[in-house]
């Protein structure tokens, strides 16, 4: 073996995944990841740690991986991570661990992504739980919100001995795992519900069907309910659109909406209740993670789909990873491209959308360089379905409902990064709600932040 | 799960539950909304709150057996239970945070239609549990369609009752009886239309030329209801607004219908699939063109 490469994952054919939602990646087995993990070089300054929003102690359950010893790998994961069964799949590993292992300074970096996957999957499979707390604690605290931060959260001050209960506004916990992310992806059934289970089973309740800010105030379940300190993990939940003629044709719609249909309510499956639109040619506007999502959705629905982008293939927010695989499935990528109208017949159905070109100009104050359009270079792309994936923002729901909690411009809750803390006494924040649209880890470190948080507020 | 504890069949087709949902009960105003799913695969179907008893905890829902998920939901039973029961959704009625006098000195219309009837009741009995006696016209296809009609008689002040084909009470369209009202000298200084898209429509293109302000009440398609999907979005002046959490409802007069109501046909055929498909039962044959068998 080259140990200056990982071990390769074995993947689904491209070819045949395209027509399918079962996962794309399907993992290493017991063999394949104790080689990889024999690649690690178990640094004494593990820089992988670093890079790790939760500070797993990742050559710690690398070394047990080696050794064959899987439950022992799963319990130290556990100790940082609530959902490493999901964090081994939706992770921008490049980024972050696997960008700062000193491995992938000559040749690739330890696959850890997918060593995390496979503890987690092994230990799933064995029926291994993580460790309860031994001592409760007195005091309830609430989780609003089941998503990456809430349930970070709960799991974490459940294990510190609180009674924690999360409110969910869906029918179904999960938040962005359920309704967002796709099964392609990230198994509902196998693997988010399972990781919820786990959840649950350090004795975290989960109320769902509950929207905090209107059927409850935070106030309420500070005061009439009995809750010390409250956690907002709400997400951003809104979708944007582009503001441009003819959006509310019929035939388009927001990501959210479509992934939320396939995703939550199952519409992928003909015998579900809930109809989506199966296009025959879709344009997806946007670079994202969540753009890719919805075009290889749409893709598997039976559609020829175009990623429509306005700056350049080395702009794509996407993951590298996404990127390629949507590309090896089809999905047809339109960059330097920008939609001006969208066009309907007279019943209002989308017939086609108006682009024009764009090239790259100077920098703008995000450092990318900003696209400009290139005159008289319109044109109209014929389609039945647009999905607009222009990203979300955070829901004002519970913002504009509870007093003396601050907000900026972008509705984002003003919560300390150290420990979540807002402006409010005893109500504590992160993920989304805070940040604006990022990614399930760093959802889940600002949840073991204000876990942190709490625990001291309320150790006080 | 939410327990149905009382069922009633108010006319062919439209069913009146009374529903346990603690949370709900104690939050709702009048305006607000629900949404309900009977089982774990059910779809989400939202409804209007047609009454609320905060002391017992429990919600009263009315639907009209329309497509799929409610033909299905009109053979649950007392004692059945809903899977998933949200709310309340939207933002209440504007009136219920207005100052009481000044409230009082208004006269209020409302114009409810077919099984809008339903929403427009918990306004109405909301005013006149705060001293306020609003008009109210009830509009149904034919006799055989009217609900709760009682029921209405007892909260309203003047109740005027019409039909189109001249069945029952009045005759002819809600449009008629608000012109009729207007010409015996009857002065309204805001109208709350609720019923078929169509009818609002019709309503406020009249209450416009009479100078009327007029609210009306939307239900376009939605999934979650909290904001997140945009499927509801609605153009109301200049403005792109979500019904779910801006409404349901809005200026009537500033409201494009006719997108509201090419909107609300996105998933016509397959809902018609979906009805066929129950319709038929074990006989269905594949005359929904859908399936091959």
């Amino acid at each position: 073996m080259d140990v200056l490469k990982k071990v390769p994952v074995r993947e689904q054919d491209a070819k045949e995944r395209a027509t399918n939602f079962d996962e794309v990646c399907l993992g290493y087995n017991m063999e394949e990841a104790m080689a990889e993990a024999s690649r690690c070089i178990n640094c004494k300054n593990a820089q992988c740690v670093k890079g790790c929003p939760v500070a797993i102690d990742i050559p710690g359950f690398v070394e047990k991986v080696k050794e064959g010893n899987i439950e022992a790998a799963y319990q130290i994961i556990s100790e940082s991570s609530a959902l490493p069964a999901v964090c081994g799949r939706v992770c921008p590993q490049e980024t972050q661990c696997e960008g700062k292992c000193i491995r992938g300074i000559k040749g690739e970096p330890v696959s850890i992504g997918k060593l995390e996957r496979f503890v987690a999957d092994w230990a799933r499979e064995n029926g291994i739980k993580p460790v309860c707390a031994a001592e409760k604690k007195n005091k309830k605290v609430a989780v609003i919100g089941s998503g990456p931060a809430g349930l970070t959260c709960a799991g974490d001050l459940a294990k510190m001995g609180y009674d924690v209960t999360i409110f969910e506004a869906l029918h179904e916990a999960g938040g962005v795992l359920v309704y967002g992310i796709p099964e392609f992806r990230l198994p509902k059934e196998a693997v988010v519900a399972k990781e919820i289970e786990n959840v649950k089973a350090l004795g975290v309740k989960i109320e769902t069907n509950v929207v905090v800010g209107k059927a409850v105030t935070i106030d309420e379940l500070m005061d009439e309910e009995g809750f010390s300190a409250v956690f907002i993990g709400s997400g951003a939940g809104l979708p944007k659109f582009m503001g441009i003629p003819g959006e509310n044709s019929n035939g388009v719609f927001s990501a959210n909406e479509y992934l939320t249909r396939s995703n939550l309510m199952k519409a992928f499956n003909e015998e579900s209740n809930t109809p989506i639109m199966r296009g025959k040619k879709v344009a997806v506007v946007g670079g994202g993670n969540v753009a890719m999502d919805a075009a290889r959705t749409a893709l598997r629905l039976g559609a020829e789909v175009h990623i429509v982008y306005r700056r350049s293939e080395e702009e794509l927010p996407a993951r590298v990873e996404e990127v390629h695989h949507a590309k090896e499935e089809g999905i047809i990528f339109d960059l330097l491209t920008n939609p001006t109208e969208i066009i309907a017949d007279e019943s209002g159905w989308v017939t086609g959308m108006k682009c024009i070109k764009m090239e790259l100009g100077e920098p703008d104050e995000s450092g990318r360089r900003r696209p400009v359009e290139v005159k008289d270079s319109e044109f109209v792309m014929e389609l039945d379905t647009v999905i607009m994936s222009l990203g979300t923002s955070p829901n004002p729901l519970i913002s504009s409902t509870t007093e003396g909690l601050e907000v900026n411009k972008w509705k984002c809750i003003v919560a300390d990064e150290k420990d979540g803390k807002t402006t409010k006494e005893g109500v504590y924040a992160g993920g989304d709600a805070v940040t604006g649209a990022a990614t399930v880890i760093l959802a889940m470190g600002a949840g073991k932040a204000a876990a942190k948080g709490i625990d001291e507020y309320l150790s006080k | 799960m939410y327990k149905i504890i009382k069922k009633r069949e108010l006319t062919t087709n439209i069913y009146l539950m009374e529903v346990e949902a603690k949370r709900v009960a104690k939050s709702c105003e009048p305006g607000q909304f629900v949404i309900v799913r009977m089982d774990s695969e059910g779809e989400r179907i939202p409804l209007t709150i047609c009454d609320y008893d905060r002391e017992k905890g429990t919600i009263t829902i009315v639907f009209q057996t329309v497509g799929a998920g409610t033909k299905l939901m009109a053979d649950l039973q007392e004692g059945d239970s809903f899977h998933d029961f949200v709310g309340p959704l939207g933002c209440p009625s504007e009136f219920v945070k207005e100052d009481l006098e000044e409230l009082k000195k208004k006269k209020i219309l409302f114009v409810a239609g077919g099984v809008g009837t339903a929403p427009v009741y918990p306004q109405v009995k909301w005013l006149n549990a705060h001293g306020i006696a609003a008009d109210v016209i009830v509009g149904a296809k034919t006799k055989d369609l009217l609900i709760l009609e009682k029921e209405m008689e007892a909260v309203a002040g003047n109740l005027y009752v019409t039909t189109d084909d001249g069945s029952y009470g009045r005759s002819g369209m809600v449009t008629q009886t608000i012109k009729d009202l207007i010409a015996d000298g009857n002065q309204y200084d805001v109208c709350v239309a609720i019923g078929p898209m169509i009818m609002m429509k019709f309503v406020c293109l009249l209450t416009k030329e009479l100078n009327m302000p007029t609210i009306v009440s939307l239900n376009p398609i939605m999934v979650d209801g909290t904001g997140m999907c945009g499927a509801c979005r609605v153009t109301v002046g200049d403005k792109v607004k979500f019904a779910c959490v801006d409404g349901p409802e809005f200026d009537g007069h500033a409201v494009n219908f006719d997108e509201a109501m090419r909107r609300q046909q996105m998933y016509k055929t397959a809902e018609g699939r979906a009805v066929l498909k129950i319709e038929e039962g074990d006989t269905h044959h594949g005359g929904c063109g859908n399936c091959n068998d």
